[in-house]
């Protein structure tokens, strides 16, 4: 592996003042399986490493009856695992299970996974649609921003030079609602999305859609949302045209390019029958 | 950066490192103890042959940086047997023909281990998903399934 220098940090200020003290060159390390793997074969090549393994603020997460709160350094098994989070945010437990391994799953991190803003990451699209917010901390105090502000093209993010990501946290969604994330991956396991769909919807009393959000992985510089689709399911009952007809209004939303695991078109063709499908999903919780 | 020291506590004995921080936990473990069960196949956590536990939990020692697993309890294939006693699942991988080149055997039992420690009475689909990080190009799997089956309840 390349040289690098090594800092651990023992609280959120202390990275930040590592940061600001040691300035250009930092990257923050929280599982490392992107940071590493990006240093050993994408040509990353930081000057010191600044480790989050000890800060205790940043682990573990919460679930109560205002919301959820998710330490960044929560690791995926974490989040998948957590009853309250399987329930009431399924889409994120949906995501967070799907990613690599039970290896990759006890080392990844949530937080890393969020700042390092693939556009195909696992809990992008979930956050995305569960309406997240994402708290940063710098020297010059803390600020929230919404999930769809936080990334802003491939790998890269709002995130100042020593900032740091500390938590996520959704507001709690009402019992009348379901929300779904389903990937397709050209290998079953161990693989990056081809194309990531996440549906959240809320019904009233009458299975009315009154809230659609719709958000779409690895079909755009970063994770989006997908209002067309959204308002061809807003407003009224979930069925199977009404949802093939969203399906048909993201895939021509999408903006995706051709690469080793699929093509433009492909992926556009995935989309349509993905989202259709995580609606139907979504709803079926939200009645569930 | 300067070499830094720290410790490993590795199989239940602490050893005191002095090494540069871009060292990976596999690589100390392997170039400094000299414990190779551990193996680098692809280095960036796909294969699995590296798999270690620590703090209880299977993690690919090539992308854990070994600073990053001082003052933790870490386990390699080489902790799993009590003395001459072999684990279960290591005399079931040995009934059941389960090795042919080997490379792959260290991570895939620690594998199952933790797979039948979270599962014991885990399905078909579930040893296959439990065993779906690490990577093996001799057998197709059929007898590593079939030894992790047949340790499974006991």
């Amino acid at each position: 592996m390349r040289r690098f220098d090594y800092y651990r940090a023992s609280s959120v200020d202390q990275a930040i003042s590592l940061l600001d003290e040691h300035g250009e060159g930092g990257m923050l390390l929280a599982g490392g399986t992107d940071l590493l793997v990006q240093i050993k074969e994408a040509g990353l090549n930081p000057g010191y490493i600044v480790s989050l393994l000890e800060v205790d603020e940043l682990q573990g997460l919460r679930t109560n009856r205002s919301g959820l709160r998710i330490g960044a350094r929560t690791l995926m098994r974490e989040v998948a695992g957590d009853a309250g989070v399987q329930s009431d945010y399924s889409a994120l437990a949906d995501g967070a299970g799907l990613v690599g391994s039970w290896q990759t799953r006890n080392m990844g991190t949530v937080g890393g996974n969020v700042a390092n803003a693939a556009p195909s990451a696992d809990t992008g699209p979930p956050l995305s649609v569960l309406g997240a917010t994402v708290h940063i901390a710098g020297a010059g105090g803390t600020r929230e921003v919404a999930i769809d502000d936080f990334w802003t093209g491939p790998g890269q993010t709002v995130l100042g030079a020593s900032e740091v990501l500390t938590q996520i946290t959704v507001t709690a969604p009402p019992a009348n609602s379901g929300s779904f994330y389903e990937r397709h991956t050209p290998r079953q396991i161990m693989d990056i999305a081809a194309v990531g769909t996440a549906v959240y919807v809320e019904l009233d009393g009458d299975d009315n859609c009154t809230t659609a959000r719709i958000a779409l992985g690895a079909v755009a510089p970063t994770v989006m949302r997908a209002p067309n689709a959204e308002a061809a399911i807003a407003g009224g009952p979930i069925g199977e045209q009404t949802a093939a007809a969203a399906g048909a209004a993201a895939a021509a939303e999408a903006t995706p390019i051709s690469d080793q695991r699929g093509s433009a078109e492909f992926r556009r063709h995935l989309v349509e029958v993905m989202t259709t499908r995580s609606i139907l999903r979504a709803a079926e919780r939200a009645q569930g | 950066m300067a070499k830094q020291v720290f410790t490993l506590n590795v199989n239940g004995r602490d050893h005191e490192l002095f090494t540069e921080p871009n060292q990976s936990l596999l690589e100390v473990v392997r170039d400094e103890l000299r414990l190779t069960g551990a193996k680098e196949g692809c280095g960036t956590g796909d294969c699995g042959a590296c798999t270690m536990v620590v703090d209880g939990q299977t993690i690919t020692s090539c992308l854990m940086l070994a600073p990053d697993a001082a003052g933790r309890e870490i386990k390699t294939i080489e902790g799993l047997a009590d003395g001459e006693q072999l684990h279960p699942l290591q005399q079931a991988f040995i009934d059941h023909g389960s090795v042919q080149c080997g490379f792959c055997i260290p991570g895939m039992i620690l594998a199952g281990v933790a797979l039948l420690e979270r599962n014991p009475n885990p399905t078909r689909e579930e040893i296959r998903t439990g065993i779906a990080g690490n990577l093996c190009r001799c057998t197709g799997y059929r007898k590593i399934v079939e030894a992790i089956e047949s340790v499974a309840g006991s």
